[in-house]
């Protein structure tokens, strides 16, 4: 596996961010670091064993398919400037 | 004065509540100007709600006297939201933000009576080790202000050091409530995953987050666990399981109870006067009539890190996607097509180490690297948890020490590359990935710094966690 500057860009752009030159610089050698790092993972035989994406046992949890109290809509909309007509406004789509 | 001395003032209106509340929050003020323990101090909130118990307390309102924490200054790590006050979890995306709601463990805590004093500082999101990863101020060790506080609740146990009649809650996904009480001196409990609602948490890593106690004292720790630990139904991974009452659990003897020793925990890499500090301590748990004898857990020690990095970052950098500048948190002007505008708002309002993790975790999960790493990760976390189970057959609790150095000075923090900070957590990081309850007791000084010692229990079992740590309260 070769960690270079196009798959940092291109992981950082999956992410929804652009790194600037002096990030790349400075976390190009971290995550080859780390990366190889966490690949001592491989020395484990994990032949058959489930993975666990939870550490203790869970059921799934339903509630009852009744009306509850939601938030009104003034105050979903109080934490933002970006509004318009009882909606939230967001960046251009298309 | 103990805070359980001190409840039983309130309630017999010995001390009168307001002026209490309102010197204390002076002494917060001035704390903070030298520490850095706060993000905010909720003044108005505390005053409010001091106000009220002053009214209830004169109109002899029926259950006031049973009030578990009445009167109890709680201070809360900035990753739980609190109603109306500002949670920024150490990030600047989120400055500003003031949660519409109150977190689970915020409504039992005003139920019972506990006055929120604050919101204490951390590392962002929770990533870090030493509190220094804060887009605010860098909690500052009680014993020696050139040191850090451990992280990432820092500020939570700093304060439980500093300042009397208070308990805090703080918050852990990999070690994040022990490891800085080690390095303040205080007693942090970490509950079983699932044992306290994270309903209002700021998310770090859905499968990890817990919130649990840390106090000066082991009794302080004890009556805000049982104030917070039980089912809700708004956590769907809240167990719905009995809890204890921690407070009895003190005064229990621990005759005949069994703790392995983590061989692989000490030795190379851990500093000599931390391991001296751990032992004594375990001799204090066998004149009490504990045995301990060596157990070895290979894979929670060698594995650990890499298995809850990458377990971690992938949770994180999902998590971590709602961030976009829209509904709440900071935001900027509408521009650009919304891949533009939130690579925007997300590029230069996250700090480097929340970068750094997002990064990791979105690699780790992507096509092609998945089954390597986050898969591989997960089924290393299986055979963890089945290690873990087998010693717990045999033992009732486990010992190591929570961190392998005293607390570091900020100037050898900064040298440290990304994988050393990382290999800190190595003694913190397995009972997280295995959801099992851990605690941090204070057992000793070295060169005026603390010393703590890890215990780590089955799942459930705080009970037996805080049974052994009042013992060695006790016995010091």
């Amino acid at each position: 596996m070769e960690v270079d500057r196009k798959l940092l860009e291109h992981v950082a752009e999956v992410a929804r961010l652009k790194l600037n030159e002096e990030e790349i610089k400075k976390f190009l050698p971290q995550l080859k670091e780390l990366l190889e790092f966490f690949s001592q993972l491989k020395d484990i035989n994990t032949d058959n064993v489930k993975p666990s994406f939870h550490p203790v046992e869970l059921k799934n949890a339903m509630r009852e398919d009744k009306e509850g109290q939601c938030l009104f809509q003034d105050d979903a909309l109080s934490l933002t400037e970006h509004k318009k007509d009882g909606y939230f406004k967001g960046p251009r789509a298309v | 004065m103990s805070v359980k001395e001190f409840i039983e003032k309130i309630k017999n209106q010995e001390i009168d509540i307001v002026e209490h509340t309102y010197k204390l929050i002076e002494e917060c003020r001035e704390i903070n100007r030298e520490y850095n323990y706060f993000n905010t101090i909720s003044e108005e909130l505390a005053l409010n709600q001091a106000r009220e118990i002053k009214i209830q307390l004169k109109q002899k309102n029926g259950n006031i006297k049973n009030k578990k924490l009445l009167g109890v200054a709680v201070s809360v790590k900035d990753a739980i939201c609190v109603k109306d006050v500002e949670t920024t979890a150490g990030s600047k995306i989120l400055k500003g933000y003031k949660p519409l709601f109150d977190a689970f463990v915020i409504q039992r805590v005003k139920e019972e009576g506990g006055i929120i004093i604050g919101k204490t500082s951390q590392d962002e999101f929770g990533f870090g080790t030493f509190s220094v990863n804060s887009a605010y101020g860098i909690p500052k060790n009680p014993f020696d202000k050139e040191r850090s506080c451990g992280g990432s609740s820092g500020g939570a146990a700093g304060l439980s050091q500093k300042l009397g009649n208070h308990i805090a809650l703080g918050e852990s996904t990999g070690g994040s409530i022990t490891a800085p009480a080690s390095f303040c001196g205080v007693y942090g409990l970490c509950p079983t995953y699932g044992r306290v609602s994270r309903y209002g948490l700021v998310d770090f890593a859905n499968s990890l987050d817990k919130i649990g106690p840390i106090g000066k004292t082991m009794e302080d720790a004890a009556l805000l666990m049982n104030a917070i630990a039980g089912y809700d139904k708004n956590d769907s991974t809240s167990l719905n399981a009995k809890s204890e009452n921690y407070e009895k659990c003190l005064k229990k003897p621990i005759k005949g109870m069994k703790i392995g020793i983590i061989k692989e925990a000490f030795g190379s890499g851990v500093e000599r006067e931390v391991e001296k500090n751990v032992y004594n301590g375990i001799e204090e748990l066998e004149e009490e009539g504990a045995k301990a004898e060596e157990i070895s857990l290979e894979i929670p020690i060698k594995y650990g890190i890499a298995t809850y990095y990458m377990i971690a970052t992938s949770e994180a950098s999902t998590n971590l996607a709602k961030y976009c500048g829209m509904r709440y948190g900071k935001s900027e002007k509408l521009e650009g097509s919304f891949n533009e505008y939130f690579t925007k708002v997300r590029s230069g309002n996250f700090g480097d180490e929340a970068k750094r993790r997002v990064i990791l975790g979105t690699f780790a999960r992507m096509a092609g690297y998945r089954d390597a790493f986050y898969l591989k990760a997960a089924k290393v976390r299986t055979l963890m948890i089945n290690e873990y189970k087998k010693a717990f057959k045999k033992f009732d609790a486990l010992a190591s020490p929570t961190a392998s150095i005293l607390p570091p000075r900020f100037e050898d923090i900064e040298k440290l590359s990304p994988l050393q900070h990382y290999m800190i957590d190595v003694m913190t990081v397995s009972p997280n990935v295995a959801g099992l309850p851990h605690l941090n007791v204070p057992v000793g000084f070295e060169k005026n710094l603390p010393v703590g010692m890890l215990l780590i229990g089955d799942h459930l079992q705080e009970g037996k966690l805080i049974q052994l740590g009042s013992a060695i309260e006790r016995g010091e």
